[in-house]
């Protein structure tokens, strides 16, 4: 992974076909393979797909997600997660305890501007997304702040195995909880370190050495 | 200006042979807070084009279920031309707005976002001629950074006859003077014509020759969005 | 949301991008930029970035001025330069900031208008000053208002022949007096900061709008944003822009 590739453009042919499947970012006409984006081609083992340098995200099942309340409804709660399509959570993937709708203003749960990290429970193939609470690491987030980056270059952020944002975490001394909808909430003490590095990787996700660079950033 | 000899010993008005483009000059990303956006000059004429979106798309009526939607604006700035522009869209800016969409539509992958829309926004800044097509070489790359999923790019100029020669290209004494003029559009790898217009008076003969010079041109200009794509992104 | 971290900055006595509070981002200005404007200016700060032209053609006067030109000031805010900005006729704030420029130099006598009469009641010049927004990242008013100036002083009179203009062919430089300067004061908390960027523009608690001239006389007051402002701010209000007008007219 951290080997330089170069950058395709849209309408570019892939080579390396070779019995492996199609994945994201790429299309088929014959035999050919082309690219559908400005990424960089990956091809591994069994899959050959091109990962976007830019875009807005797009919803997938079973993401997880930083979103912001910025409704409450009567039976749940729609959710801003950074996309075009907004998400809706309703009130049985959020709260445990038997609520008489009729009674409760569900505010006392999640108000407009809260901060939560969630799991895409459902997407259909019209983009009409469901957002749930039942993931042992969904949360609401309190205090901190939010920065947002391309949601394609959130993988690198965090680095294999975590590995990045452990270094950034414990080098900043902050708490980060990144969304795979590019997303990212910081609170902590060297708020402004830990997005200068964050920044930083989204910008040269795609050079070699940045796990260098990033490490001689934070004093490594 | 109908006296003034438009070519001179088999030359422009501006010094350049038949089948040479002006001096053409591309940038990436020029508006921060557009997903993409690019600026193209042919010459003095300068586009500038940005690309916001995918984005959720009201009233809930425009809304197509199984499909997103492309929608384009051309504007010319009240500057840009000798006299005037009154500003606000008007029957040229309109049918130029409808042409161009429908030269980048085929290309975007539209299906992959239901109910919502890609708006694209080119703004003439100066007008020397074959605007409307360095609008197009401009929004192609603004979709292109914007991340928006595309079969190909697109590459566009303008070709004509102007005293009797066939020529690419046309700067806007030209077009004004011309015997006849086309603007072209084509997705370069896919070998597609997506932008076709003309006025004029011309044989068959020389609408298939300039097709040929279009054509020409047009992977011209393709190689050079090629490199400012390329440059821009290993580059940052 | 990044507009939370420039607020937090903020009270810390910090600006997001590490600017002291009256200090403007990085300005770049490029006159006569284009070919078909008979005047025009490219203006920069940081991102933010603003394109001015100028046109000139003849017409009748305004009934209550037969003897003096005609000044118009117009400002498209682009869809392409803003997701917020939509196609259509101005908006609210399109209208406002094209008024306040307009005052700025009106006000202040920057063009000497009796100049550019050709026949009392019957045929004067009459010069548009098209604002057009490349990219909105904050501070748009001082950014239109310090293009339009910069514009204006490097317009050309066109050439005129049996009172119609000749294209492309230019008599004299048109008669700039003044170069009124606007700064936007804006305040957050107990701070004022000029030229906001994008994220902090939307923390601001109130703002000024001050057209300043080159002998310091104000020339335009316009108080923006939602909330009131302090009778013991204005005197500081004026004098940062004063200060500062001196510094931006420099650059013109």
């Amino acid at each position: 992974m951290a080997e330089y590739r170069d950058v395709v453009i849209p309408g570019e042919k892939i080579d390396g076909r070779k019995g492996r499947k199609l994945g994201n970012g790429v299309y088929q006409e014959g035999e050919i393979i082309f690219s559908k984006f400005v990424g960089v081609p990956r091809i591994d083992e069994n899959e050959i797909s091109v990962i976007p340098l830019s875009g807005v995200y797009l919803p997938n099942m079973g993401d997880k997600v930083i979103g912001i309340v910025e409704g409450v409804e009567i039976s749940g709660w729609l959710v801003d997660i950074n996309s075009p399509y907004a998400a809706f959570l309703p009130i049985a993937e959020a709260v445990d305890e038997f609520v008489d709708m009729a009674r409760t203003d569900i505010s006392r749960y999640f108000d407009v501007g809260d901060i939560v990290f969630c799991r895409l429970s459902k997407v259909t193939k019209n983009k009409t997304v469901q957002v749930s609470m039942r993931d042992p690491s969904a949360r609401k987030l309190y205090g901190g702040i939010i920065i947002k980056v391309t949601p394609t270059k959130i993988p690198r952020i965090i680095g294999k195995a975590g590995s990045m944002i452990s270094l950034i975490k414990n080098k900043t001394k902050c708490d980060i909880y990144t969304g795979q909808n590019g997303v990212i909430w910081i609170r902590g003490e060297d708020k402004a370190k830990a997005i200068e590095a964050i920044l930083t990787i989204e910008k040269e996700s795609h050079t070699m050495g940045l796990t260098e660079r990033i490490e001689s950033l934070l004093g490594v | 200006m109908k006296e003034e000899k438009l070519m001179v010993d088999g030359k422009r008005i501006d010094g350049r042979l038949p089948e040479q483009l002006r001096d053409i000059k591309m940038k990436l990303n020029v508006v921060t807070r557009a997903n993409g956006s690019a600026e193209v000059k042919f010459g003095k004429t300068t586009a500038i084009a940005s690309v916001h979106g995918p984005r959720a798309l009201f009233p809930r009526y425009l809304q197509e279920s199984g499909t997103g939607i492309l929608r384009i604006r051309y504007n010319m700035a009240p500057f840009s031309v000798n006299d005037r522009k009154s500003p606000g869209p008007d029957r040229r800016s309109t049918e130029i707005s409808k042409v161009i969409r429908l030269a980048l539509g085929p290309t975007i992958f539209l299906e992959d976002f239901p109910k919502i829309t890609i708006d694209g926004f080119a703004e003439i800044i100066e007008a020397d001629g074959s605007t409307r097509v360095t609008a197009i070489n401009a929004l192609s790359l603004a979709l292109a950074a914007a991340g928006i999923p595309m079969e190909d790019l697109v590459a566009s100029c303008s070709v004509g006859k102007i005293d009797g020669t066939l020529v690419v290209d046309l700067n806007g004494k030209e077009d004004n003077n011309s015997e006849a003029d086309m603007a072209f559009a084509m997705l370069p790898n896919k070998g597609v014509i997506s932008l076709l217009q003309m006025d004029g008076a011309l044989t068959k003969k020389e609408v298939l020759k300039l097709l040929q010079s279009a054509k020409e041109s047009c992977m011209k200009i393709y190689e050079m969005q090629i490199k400012v794509l390329k440059d821009f992104y290993k580059g940052e | 949301m990044e507009e939370l971290y420039a607020l937090e900055l903020i009270h810390k006595g910090k600006r997001i991008d590490g600017r002291k509070f009256d200090e403007f981002r990085a300005i770049e200005i490029s006159t006569n930029i284009i070919s078909t404007a008979e005047g025009s200016a490219k203006v920069k700060f940081g991102e933010t970035e603003v394109i001015a032209g100028v046109k000139i053609g003849t017409g009748k006067p305004f009934p209550d001025t037969p003897d003096r030109g005609i000044l118009i000031v117009n400002t498209e805010f682009t869809p392409m330069a803003s997701p917020e900005f939509e196609a259509g006729p101005p908006s609210e704030n399109a209208v406002e900031l094209s008024r306040i420029v307009d005052r700025g130099i009106r006000e202040s006598d920057a063009i000497e208008l009796d100049k550019l009469c050709l026949v009392e009641g019957e045929n004067v010049f009459s010069t548009f000053v098209d604002i057009h927004i490349i990219n909105h990242h904050g501070n748009l008013q001082d950014a239109a208002s310090l293009a339009s100036i910069a514009a204006l002083r490097n317009a050309r009179l066109p050439k005129l022949e049996n009172d119609k203009i000749v294209r492309g062919e230019y008599d004299k430089p048109l008669p700039v007096a003044f170069t009124p300067i606007n700064i936007t004061v804006s305040k957050v908390g107990d701070n004022f900061i000029l030229d906001p960027n994008y994220d902090e523009e939307k923390i601001l608690d109130s703002k000024l709008s001050i057209s300043v001239r080159d002998d310091d006389k104000i020339c335009a007051l316009q108080k923006q944003g939602v909330n009131e402002i302090k009778f013991e701010d204005i005197e500081r209000m004026l004098d940062t822009a004063i200060e500062k007008s001196k510094e931006l007219r420099k650059l013109v």
